[in-house]
Order: structure tokens, then sequence, then C-alpha cells
């Protein structure tokens, strides 16, 4: 009983970091490559969700809101970026909290009009909507199992883009020195515009896989904003692999420590992300 | 021939209030090589950013193929041929060797093996990351990259600074081999002798403007202003 529970908290403490990873390798990527702080990043979270919601009530199911996520988000965020993002890249870091703070507020009052203030559950598509049995006296629901694989393909996809295609070393490179990049030749602004899509695609892919998980509601994605600044950080800003691993170990540590310390469970990342901070601060998985 | 790649017609341009360059003109035809020079924070570099669209122009104008470049952003202008190798030289230090190269890489005379065989230390080196080269391997790269491009110009601004007497010599000789290859050539250096042998023309700044343009020999003989302006 005691292993099975555990086993079940951890299963649930992967699942929960790796869709804190789609949110926060957007947000990284967002940050190293443009030095834009987005704190609307939270709010496409919900967006998704949301879309979810809408899509599986016209629907009866949620399998088209995932493509529908991240296609739209993909449009989404490079409308964001090719109107307003390119113009604050050179901006101060207050500007942009304000703008993207703005943002938030814009985003949440869509919300109210378009839907309601009120919490909404989603339904776990009738296809997935067993347990595995695991062992004799433990059983996982079967759309937790396909979040975790979904969301790991997406990973490997991302580390692929990232570290082994021309245009992931652009992204790289525009990320050290975009004045260089134009230099060769390539338009850093469109790697911009990419980059701002991709995030914004999988931060609401995220909110879509995240909805029958815990329901949709207004504010949904400001605690998700929160953790995933603390998975950047804790990652090292602008490190996918980086933001890979602190996302698990986050997702651990906040579902394990809830299960089993829950008097200490609030802090422990805070105090991992200040330690981090004070003693690593290009990040916990940082080379040299 | 008659239409530089790129010109500068009375130029200004400096950085915020203050003004650097005062009405500089400066032409670069195909298959020339120019040099540049000036003692330091003289405006060198400003003028080769301006050139390069990096940086706005106050006064004058800047003209690619003959045509206004005023709208045409730094990549649309190192796409129509202008590689550059800046004073940084601007290696990637989180990418490979290959792939600094590849990024660069457009179809031409110059592929990633010529580059290699032209630089072996590179090809012993083209798995380590940008940051863990020497100061002349990175040298070597940015060069070798800006050749990727198979550009009709090359810009080098302080190529051979800070490097040891050896590789200047490599960097020196790849210099001259891409110039006897037909492509035009801006070098930006501090020694001296050796931009007055290479280049066909060379150009002499003092507080952003042109004091001298002329072939080097000219120079080279007027003792009193090569000691004024370049310090020799
Ligand atoms: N980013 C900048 N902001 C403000 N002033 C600058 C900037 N870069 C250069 N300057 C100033 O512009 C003037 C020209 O500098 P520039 O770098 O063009 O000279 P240079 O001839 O290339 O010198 P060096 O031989 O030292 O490289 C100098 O007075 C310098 O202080
Ligand atoms: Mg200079």
């Amino acid at each position: 009983m005691q292993l099975a529970g555990l086993f079940a908290q951890v299963l649930n403490g992967l699942q929960y970091g790796l869709l804190l990873f789609l949110i926060s390798s957007g947000l990284t990527l967002i940050f190293g490559v443009m030095r834009v702080i987005n704190l609307a990043h939270g709010s496409l979270f919900m967006i998704g969700a949301y879309l979810a919601y809408a899509l599986a009530g016209i629907t009866g199911s949620l399998w088209l809101a995932l493509p529908a996520a991240v296609a739209g988000g993909a449009l989404f965020g490079a409308a964001l970026e090719y109107t307003l993002f390119r113009r604050f890249r050179e901006r101060e870091h207050l500007d942009q909290v304000l703008l993207t703070f703005a943002l938030i507020l814009l985003f949440e009052e869509a919300r109210s009009a378009l839907v309601d203030n009120q919490f909404h559950s989603v339904a776990i598509p009738a296809m997935l909507d067993f347990s595995v049995r695991v062992t004799a006296d433990f059983a996982y629901s079967a759309y937790r199992i396909a979040v975790l694989g979904i969301c790991l393909g997406v990973a490997a996809l991302m580390f692929i883009g990232v570290e082994r295609t021309r245009v992931g070393s652009a992204i790289r490179a525009a990320a050290e020195n975009a004045e260089m990049v134009d230099l060769l030749g390539i338009d850093a602004r469109r790697l911009h515009t990419l980059v701002f899509a991709v995030g914004t695609a999988l931060a609401m892919l995220a909110g879509a896989l995240a909805a029958p998980l815990q329901s949709v509601y207004p504010g949904m994605g400001d605690g998700f904003l929160i953790i995933s600044f603390v998975v950047v950080v804790i990652g090292g800003l602008g490190s996918i692999a980086g933001a890979f691993w602190a996302a698990l170990l986050i997702g651990l540590i906040d579902t394990l420590g809830q299960a089993y310390v829950p008097q200490a469970a609030g802090t422990a990342i805070y105090v991992l992300m200040a330690a981090v901070l004070l003693f690593r601060p290009a990040g916990l998985f940082a080379k040299g | 021939m008659n239409v530089p790649i790129i010109e500068a017609r009375d130029v200004s341009a400096g950085y915020g209030a203050s003004q650097v360059l005062r009405g500089v003109d400066l032409a670069i035809h195909a298959g020339e090589t120019i040099g540049l020079m000036g003692r330091n924070g003289m405006g060198k570099t400003t003028l080769i950013r301006t050139l390069l669209g990096l940086l706005p122009t106050q006064g004058g104008t800047v003209l690619m193929d003959g045509v206004d470049a005023a709208s045409e952003p730094a990549f649309r202008r190192a796409r129509r041929g202008i590689a550059t190798v800046p004073e940084n030289r601007g290696v990637f230090a989180g990418l490979s060797v290959t792939e600094n190269l590849r990024l660069a890489a457009r179809p031409g005379a110059w592929s990633e093996q010529r580059v290699l065989s032209q630089f072996p230390r590179l090809r012993e080196r083209h798995r380590h990351r940008g940051n863990q080269l020497s100061g002349g391997e990175q040298q070597m790269l940015a060069i070798g990259r800006a050749l990727m491009t198979n550009p009709r110009l090359l810009v080098l601004d302080e190529a051979t600074e800070g490097l040891a007497p050896l590789v200047r010599d490599e960097i020196w000789h790849t210099i001259r081999l891409v110039r006897d290859s037909g492509i035009a050539v801006v070098v930006v250096d501090k020694t001296v002798s050796a931009v007055l042998s290479l280049a066909d023309r060379v150009t002499v700044l003092v507080k952003g403007g042109v004091v001298y343009t002329g072939d080097p020999q000219t120079l080279r003989e007027d003792a009193a202003l090569m000691h004024r302006h370049l310090g020799v």
C-alpha cells in the first residue's frame, strides 16, 4: 500500500514537472533569445485551458483541442511578437513588466467576458477514461500516462529542434549575439517571431492538457507562472536542458512534499531557488 | 566595376548625441582591397558599422550597388554579399566550430571542407565549442565563417589584434589568398606596414573625418602624414 502510494506520487510529480517544462521552456527561450520577461506567459496557459474547455464543449472531446492549442498558439504568439514584443525587446525590464502585466489584465477581462467567472470541469476523453493496473494493488490514470507521453515527446522534439537543427543553432546564436546573426545574413527578428510562436504554442498546449486534470478557472495561470519562473531560475536563464531537469525536480519536490511533508512543501522550492541564486546563479545544471 | 559594392557619401554618424563620423566618403568596388587606417578612437569601427547597417546615418547616404541602402537592414546587406569579421570576433561561444560554420553557409566556392582545409586547426577542433578555442582559433573561425557566406566583400576589423606572430602570419596569408581570389577586402589593422603592402587604396581617418585617400605608396612616402596620423 505504502509503496503503491509513493509510486503514484512520483508519477504525479513527474507528470506535473513535465507540464511545467512545457510552460517554462517557452518562458526561458523567450527570455534567453529576446531578453523579454513575459509575465503574461501564465495567461497563455490559461487561454489554452479555456480553449480546451470551449472546444470540448462544442465537439464533445478534448482531442481537437490539442492541435488547436498548438496551431492557434503558434499563430497567436507570432502575432503578439510581431505587433508588441519586438517593440519592447530593447526597452527596460520595467516597460516589459508593464506591458505584460497589462496583457494579463486584458486576457483575464476577455476570459470573463467571453466565458464567465465560474469553475468548469473538462471531461477526460472517453478513450482514456480508465485506469491502468500497474501492480496488483496499484492502478494509474490512463490520461495522466498519456499526458506524460505527450510531454516527453514534445520535450524530445524541443531538444532536437534546438540542439540538432540549423534553425536551432541560429536560435542559440541569436540568444548570444543577435547582431552577429544579422551579419551572417540571417534575420534575427524572424527567429524571435519563431521562438515566441513556439513558446506560446507550448504554453497553450500545456493548458489544454491540464484542463481535465484541474478544471479551468479564473487566474489559473498565476500559480503556474510563478512556479515556472522558479524553474527558469533553477534551470538557468535560456537553457532548455536546464529547464527540463529543473521542471522535473520542482514537480517531484512539490508533489512529494505536499503528500508527505505538507508543512514544508510551500516553501521548499523557494528555498531551493534562493540557494541556486546564491550559490549557482547560472543555474543548477549549468556547465562549469 | 564602375558601381561600388558599397559606398559612403558624405556620411555622418555616431552614438546618440555624440557625432563621430563627419562627412566621410568611401567607395569599395568589386575586387578592391581597401585599408582603413587611423589611430585609436578615430572612427574606423564606427564607419564599418555604419556601412554594415548596424548604425544609422545622421547625415549623408550609404549606397549598395548604387542604390540608397537606408531601408536595408544589416541582415539584408549581409545577404547581398558583405561578410564581416567584427572587432570582438563574434564567435558563438555555445556553438561548435561546425555549427558556427554551417550557420553562415551560402552556396559558392567556399565550402565547409575548403574552410577546414584552409585552417587545419579548425578541422582538429570541429567539435569544440567557440568558448573552448584559443584566440587564434577563434579568429580563424570568424574568418572561415565569413568566407562560408561566399561574399563579394570581406570586412575585417582588427583581425590580427592580440595574436601570436605565427597566427598573424597565417591570417595575413589567408587575407591575401581571399584578395587574390577576387573578393573585395576592407581591412582595419594596427600593423601599418602590413596594411600598406596589402591594400590597393588606403583611407586615413582622423577624428571621424578622412584626411587621406589614395594609393599606399604615396602615403608611405609622406613621412609627416604617417607620423602625425598613424604614429609611425
Ligand atoms: N557604443 C559607443 N557609444 C558611444 N561612443 C562610442 C561607442 N563606440 C565608440 N564610441 C566612440 O566613438 C569614437 C570612435 O570609436 P571607434 O570605435 O569607431 O574607433 P576606432 O577607430 O575603431 O578605434 P580602435 O582603433 O580603438 O578600434 C571614439 O571616441 C569612441 O569613444
Ligand atoms: Mg575599432
